[in-house]
């Protein structure tokens, strides 16, 4: 348990609050590329609202509240205006890279880290009970209610939803700032409850895993947190490879460091068939 | 994109704050100081430099400009903007400016520079090297003295020459204590992300204390504070590295393996001031104060006092030439 399942649960919980996100969004048919650039924002503002307001649950929820506004920033350009979605996207992720540093500097003065979130040390069930309950609900809603029914026709078929009198629009609108709010609350996990700190670039090609984790996944809910895991339990086992010998050779770790990708490959080209996006994935509305 | 315009804009204010002051004439040394991307205020090499600086500036009066670069393409540009200036010493803190240092020595051959943590092999650059495989050999003893278990960790950013110098330093140090010792190493990953990335920091680490390792050497910029944070969850030891840390964890940050920059950076100062500056590569180590262990008020509780003693004589044999550390920019040449 403490050797492997815990490890793995821990590493993933970031990855499926950013996949989930990009579910919802990809699903009503707006890329999003931007996933790293919320959960960058989520890590610097996780952290600073708890430490501002002493508690760990509002530093989540007020992640989750500016990533809601920098989703709908987000919403405003693809979706107003039909913006390219992956320029914005790209947008995103360098307005992030590029603010978060400025802010930390601002607050904390110094743009590489922020003060220590020191009051984290209980966090240890609830974040992994957070995650696992944002799979289910996101699953359950996704199969089985009209909304998610609904949600899936925007990015699949959305003159089948505009006939039907529903506004495609509204379920953009809804997918892009889910996306906002779930991949800043990851972010937010990699700073207070992963470590205890934000710094500069923690994102570290979450994001975009996180991405990956959905494509693997077909856009599936259940496939995309395997997926997850997936990334979670490789990345861990490429940790403790590191060193070892195989027959006599100690293979160099920058070689064991690719291990992640090397199976994500073989899964991608061998094991999973084609992954088909939503049919209407990137057409502005 | 947007470097490009940061780095316009910085190259402009270079340029003007060069053309403002062209008209007065100076008896002070005039140094520049560029910078990496870390800042100024990245509390670790970028701050130390800063430090040596504003000390110049405070105890020898020397006139001084600072510059952060805001990524890797511009370093050449700030550079020449100070050497057009003709500034009687650039600065330049990385290893990563050294191609830039390289092609601006080359065109400015009167211009003297300092290089931190790289070989310019060029006269006029004084290229400061620190000898991080003595200080980390001081960690080394200071991780097996303070071992239980007997097994401890090293956790790097990445697989390279400069971290491995850091390992080899340590593992000799804890096998130079106890030859049954046992050192488990990991690297965090292969690009830049690997230096800022706490949350995979603390997974290594929990993972190698669950292999028992009680004490953890951390070679990892600002990816330590996951070290530190396992460390601390787990209730062992941890030793920091390139500014003094331990303050940061105080009773869990056992010592921090100090690269003194600032020092560095004020006596290449002053050694222009005095007209004594000295070109080529200049090794700083334990014998010049370059590297060394930080002892203060945050770890004396923890440290103990034999262990201490003995750091002090490995120190004092080091400095006397009596037994050198393996250096793997050495050792690695000669297989």
């Amino acid at each position: 348990m403490e050797e492997w399942v815990f490890p793995v649960l821990r590493t993933a919980t970031p990855l499926v609050f950013a996949s989930m996100g990009g579910l919802w969004c990809e699903r009503s048919g707006v890329i999003q590329i931007g996933l790293e650039g919320f959960m960058l924002l989520g890590a610097f503002f996780g952290a600073f609202f708890a430490l501002a307001l002493k508690s760990v649950f509002l530093g989540f929820l007020g992640a989750g509240l500016i990533g809601a506004i920098l989703g709908g920033v987000f919403g405003i350009a693809v979706i107003r205006f039909r913006a390219n979605q992956i320029i914005t996207g790209t947008a995103i992720n360098l307005f992030a890279a590029g603010l978060t540093p400025i802010l930390c500097k601002a607050v904390y003065g110094s743009a590489n880290s922020s003060a220590r979130v020191d009051f984290t040390e209980p966090l240890l069930w609830g974040p992994l009970v957070a995650a696992g309950l944002c799979a289910v609900v996101s699953w359950a809603l996704f199969l089985w209610t009209p909304w998610g029914l609904r949600m899936r026709f925007a990015g699949e078929h959305p003159e089948a939803l505009q006939n039907a009198g529903v506004s495609v629009v509204r379920y953009r609108w809804m997918g892009v700032v889910l996306a906002g709010v779930l991949a800043s609350v990851g972010g937010a996990m990699l700073s207070v409850f992963l470590s205890s700190s934000f710094v500069r670039g923690m994102s570290a090609g979450r994001g975009f895993i996180a991405l990956a984790a959905l494509i693997l996944g077909r856009w599936n809910p259940g496939l995309t947190v395997m997926g997850c895991f997936l990334f979670a339990f490789t990345d861990l086992m490429q940790g403790r490879l590191q060193g070892h010998e195989w027959f006599g050779i100690k293979v160099a770790d920058p070689m064991v460091h690719t291990f992640p990708y090397a199976v994500t490959l073989f899964i991608l080209a061998f094991v999973m068939g084609r992954s088909r996006a939503p049919k209407a994935l990137g057409e502005p509305w | 994109m947007k470097n490009k315009i940061v780095q316009s804009v910085w190259v402009f204010g270079v340029f003007t704050i060069a053309l403002l002051n062209g008209g007065i004439a100076y008896s002070a040394v005039k140094v520049g100081l560029v910078l990496d991307r870390g800042g100024k205020d990245d509390q670790s090499f970028n701050s130390s430099a800063y430090r040596g600086l504003k000390k110049a500036e405070a105890e020898l009066k020397a006139e001084v400009k600072t510059v952060e670069a805001p990524d890797d393409n511009s370093f050449e540009a700030l550079q020449r903007a100070f050497a057009e200036k003709k500034m009687d010493l650039i600065i330049a803190v990385g290893f990563s400016q050294k191609d830039a240092v390289i092609k601006t020595a080359k065109r400015f051959p009167e211009q003297k520079f300092v290089l931190i943590d790289a070989d310019a092999g060029l006269s006029n650059v004084q290229s400061a090297m620190f000898e991080e495989h003595e200080g980390s050999f001081l960690a080394g003893v200071a991780a097996a003295k303070h071992s239980k278990t007997k097994v401890i960790g090293f956790i790097g950013g990445m697989d390279i020459p400069l971290v491995k110098r850091f390992l080899l330093g340590y593992e000799s140090g804890a096998k130079a204590v106890d030859p049954s010792i046992k050192v488990l190493s990991n690297t965090i990953g292969i690009t830049g992300e690997a230096w800022a990335n706490p949350a995979k920091a603390k997974e290594l680490t929990l993972a190698q204390i669950q292999q028992k390792a009680d004490v953890i050497y951390h070679v990892s910029g600002n990816s330590g504070s996951g070290v530190f944070d396992a460390c601390a969850q787990k209730k062992v030891l941890a030793i920091g590295v390139d500014s003094n840390q331990n303050r940061l964890r105080p009773g869990t940050i056992l010592t921090s393996m100090m690269k003194n920059i600032d020092r560095v950076v004020f006596d290449a100062i002053k050694s222009v001031q005095d007209k004594k500056f000295q070109g080529g590569l200049v090794r700083y180590g334990l014998k010049s104060g370059g590297v060394e262990l930080a002892f203060d008020e945050h770890n004396k509780p923890i440290f103990d006092t034999s262990a201490k003693k003995l750091i002090e004589e490995y120190q004092a044999k080091i400095i006397a030439g009596k037994l050198s550390v393996p250096d793997y920019y050495v050792t690695s040449k000669r297989k």
